[in-house]
């Protein structure tokens, strides 16, 4: 049965607006193709705005020792060299031109005593390498973008999901999705689609993510036949807020750390000494995150299960200038006055470094015409992400990304797609309504977050991972009876359910992926498989959709060339 | 546990009617943390614009007890606690269905603004003195408040004529962005309706973001309107010396 819906073409499709996505955008029409921006939320509201810190890129401005080299090596040892080492390399050495773009395009950066672009320290970066603006660098960031793509005329359709990628044959050549507000179905026609569709937070408990970061890209293109890898690295920032309950997990920035702030546990020590000496607070994500925890667990906890971050050694008008919504989060949410006493912190899950494989030059997936740029693609981060390598990822991916759509849009016509892959789609997404009863999609996604945050979270073992799978199967039957109440309308109910979906799909992905590898490297932690296993160094987890099934398989990590091990090499 | 009433506006643009909500509070409570209790328990098809529930996307805007806030920021306990809290939609928007509003027509005035234009030959160096003045107004969240509070817009619906505060902060971004080499003036006169804001200050008052739209963005614009349109020595002495005020 053919159900009505509205049709929109253009040369290049990017789905996501956040930093990768407008990026891509702006790259593509650059390139004079035709460019339609789809995005769950109104534009500029993308998780982007909630980045803090700041941009890493080697420009030199404060620590003249600083080049691509340097940020080179530190990416690949922050990733525990499970990256590919080319995306490493083409994210140091394009970085800068990223950022003196995004000043040209009109962001104000705070600035160097000689007027240049200031740089802040953070953790795993060897040298001052932030640019940044206070701590709200990704509302700075997508501003400038959103003004840019606006003023070159690209078309957003806001509020609106994709659901389905149209393929013809082995290529994709569109999409199906609804608008949020009226519920109406439309299909985009596309030689080209850049998913930027961001990460996969939403499926855990304790979260800094929104509610758009569902996972929705890398099912997409899992459903689509593309390869997904390195889906066993979730990153769980060392800080999010802990207390009072409704705040719990929301972000407080690395800069805190970066602008000297100094983490205790209820004795009043410095816990990291314990775990990095050399490093301190300014340690990678993976090691801060895992010795709070280990701090609570073991009792030295806070009153809420935290630990405190302490800024209020430095002057209180220097931590208002540098750390603005950290002093009025704390203020207004929590009631501390964070230059006046400590923060109460705890790990958050925070970023995806896993998602859909992609070439480091195109930021092409394995399938034809679909690429895929910032969170939702993997390689450059490895098993740890480095702070502050996340906008600047968006940044030169997202370029990369949008110049490969547009060239291929340029040297192919519209693929053709049968009606049945639409009538698939939109059968599926109105079955919610057509269940007489049913459960609500909220307890399943509540279940899932328990499940996620409890038995594949921070450490993991086998019992625990095979458990969660388990319950992962039993959450897709329940998925099976969802229903949805209301109307189409502006229905959040009905946007959860659909979500769900993909959330399911990808935190198989996860927990599979993450029973898989036997050892403990970056962000994964096996109680059981304590160390680091050099056999396992040398593989990537691929995660592939064979003939309607989820199959895992070993792939051996790249080599980087002569020159490139050289520098991985300096002390 | 202790327990809260509120009440909330459920309907679309044809009409609608306060429902009445029961929900558990918990310490540090946020009205929005309210509404999505509402959504998981009771309502599952109440319609909310949120995203990243921090304060810093600006999406969760709505009229609490009658006051424009985000409901994120709002704490459940900074509110009397004797009476329902009444959460109904911003008021200078259609509704398009419970608590949320169809605020395209911002993005419409935003097109008209034309964009960063950098000066021939600039060297890119920039004193921070002379970025904190902008990077006030670049903290904007794109909330609306300031719109839906704007008496010109919610009492006067002068949309077509008007282009509110939130695009006199982002046009007196662009000019006094330190480098910028373009007068938005005559679009500032002419298109934006600079001319019908009379200074009351409520914008200022609602915005989340602490910005003194009123003081530092709308003022200063009023007075290079009247510089360009109505001083004829200060327009000829720009001619002359083509120099930008920054």
């Amino acid at each position: 049965m053919s159900r009505p819906y509205e049709t929109r073409e253009h040369d290049v499709l990017v789905v996501g607006a956040g930093g990768a996505g407008l990026r891509a955008a702006i790259e593509a029409l650059a390139r004079g193709a035709s460019v339609g921006v789809v995005c769950k939320s109104l534009l500029g509201k993308a998780h982007t705005v909630m980045a803090e810190g700041g941009i890493a890129a080697a420009m030199a401005n404060v620590d003249p020792a600083d080049d691509w080299r340097a940020h080179f090596r530190d990416t690949m040892r922050g990733g525990k060299f499970l990256n590919n080492w080319r995306m490493a390399q083409i994210h140091a050495q394009e970085a800068p031109d990223r950022v003196r773009e995004l000043e040209q395009w009109g962001a104000l950066f705070d600035r160097t005593a000689d007027g240049d672009i200031l740089q802040r320290a953070f953790g795993g970066h060897t040298f001052k390498r932030l640019c940044h603006v206070g701590d709200r660098t990704g509302l700075e960031m997508i501003r400038t973008l959103q003004d840019r793509g606006v003023q070159m005329g690209f078309h957003v359709y806001m509020e609106c999901a994709v659901t389905k990628l149209l393929t013809d044959g082995d290529r994709v050549c569109g999409a199906v999705g609804y608008w949020r507000e009226q519920g109406r179905f439309v299909v985009f026609r596309a030689k080209s689609v850049v998913l930027a569709t961001g990460g996969i937070g939403k499926a855990w408990k304790i979260t800094s993510n929104s509610w758009e970061y569902t996972g929705d890209g890398m099912a997409l293109a899992f459903d689509a036949g593309a390869e997904l890898v390195d889906m066993e690295f979730v990153q769980f920032h060392p800080t999010g807020m802990v207390w009072p309950p409704g705040v719990q997990g929301l972000l407080v920035t690395e800069a805190v750390r970066g602008e000297g702030g100094v983490l205790r546990n209820r004795l009043g020590e410095r816990f990291m000494e314990r775990y990095d000496p050399e490093k301190l607070d300014l340690s990678t994500r993976d090691v801060v995150a895992r010795a709070i925890y280990t701090e609570v667990r073991e009792g030295r906890g806070t009153e809420h299960g935290g630990a405190f971050l302490d800024i209020s050694q430095k002057p209180a008008e220097y931590v208002k200038r540098k750390l603005p919504s950290m002093y009025h989060q704390f203020l207004e949410l929590a009631d501390v006055d964070i230059t006046k006493g400590p923060m109460e912190v705890g790990p958050t899950c925070h970023y995806m470094m896993g998602g859909v494989r992609v070439d480091a030059e195109t930021a092409e997936t394995s399938v034809p015409g679909l690429y895929a740029a910032g969170e939702v693609a993997a390689g450059l981060h490895g098993a740890n992400r480095l702070g502050g390598n996340s906008l600047s990822d968006l940044l030169v991916f997202g370029r990369r990304a949008g110049l490969a759509a547009a060239e291929r849009a340029g040297r192919t016509g519209p693929g053709a797609f049968d009606e049945r892959q639409i009538d698939e789609a939109t059968a599926e997404m109105l079955a919610f309504f057509e269940r007489p009863d049913g459960e609500s999609p909220y307890a399943v996604h509540r279940d899932l977050t328990e499940t996620m945050q409890s038995l594949v979270g921070i450490f993991r073992n086998r019992d625990d991972l095979e458990s969660g799978l388990a319950k992962i199967r039993e959450f897709r039957d329940r998925w099976d009876r969802i229903r949805v109440e209301g109307s189409r309308l502006f229905n959040p109910g009905w946007h959860l359910a659909r979500d769900l979906k993909a959330m399911l799909t990808v935190s198989e992905a996860v927990a599979r992926s993450a029973l898989r590898r036997e050892e403990s490297r970056g962000a994964h932690s096996r109680t059981d498989f304590a160390r680091s296993d050099p056999t396992w160094g040398k593989k990537n987890i691929v995660v592939k959709r064979v003939g309607g099934a989820m199959e895992l398989s070993e792939r051996p990590v790249p080599e980087p060339p002569p020159d490139l091990k050289t520098i991985l090499e300096a002390p | 546990m202790k327990e809260a009433v509120l009440r909330v506006f459920r309907g679309t643009a044809d009409g609608g009617e306060l429902v009445e909500y029961r929900v558990p509070v918990a310490p540090g409570m946020v009205v929005l943390d309210a509404l999505h209790h509402i959504q998981g328990y009771l309502a599952p098809d109440l319609a909310v614009r949120w995203n990243c529930k921090a304060g810093k996307c600006g999406s969760c805007s709505a009229e609490v007890n009658g006051r424009p806030r985000l409901t994120c920021k709002t704490r459940m306990d900074s509110l009397p606690a004797d009476r329902p809290i009444v959460v109904t939609p911003m008021k200078a928007f259609p509704v398009l269905r419970d608590l949320v509003t169809d605020v395209s027509w911002n993005y419409e005035v935003n097109r008209k603004i034309p964009p960063f234009s950098p000066r021939a030959g600039t060297d890119w160096k920039m004193s921070q003195a002379d970025v904190d003045r902008v990077q006030e107004f670049r903290k904007c969240i794109e909330c609306f408040l300031c719109q839906n509070v704007c008496h010109v817009l919610r009492d006067h619906g002068k949309k077509r004529e008007f282009g509110g505060p939130r695009f006199f902060v982002r046009v007196a971004a662009l000019e006094m962005h330190p480098l910028d080499g373009l007068s938005r003036t005559k679009l500032l006169k002419e298109e934006l309706g600079l001319g019908y804001c009379n200074i009351t200050k409520c914008c200022t008052e609602v915005c989340p973001e602490d910005i003194h739209i009123t003081d530092n963005a709308i003022i200063p614009l009023k007075e290079r309107v009247i510089d360009d349109f109505y001083d004829p020595l200060a327009k000829l002495l720009r001619k002359v010396f083509g120099r930008k005020r920054t």
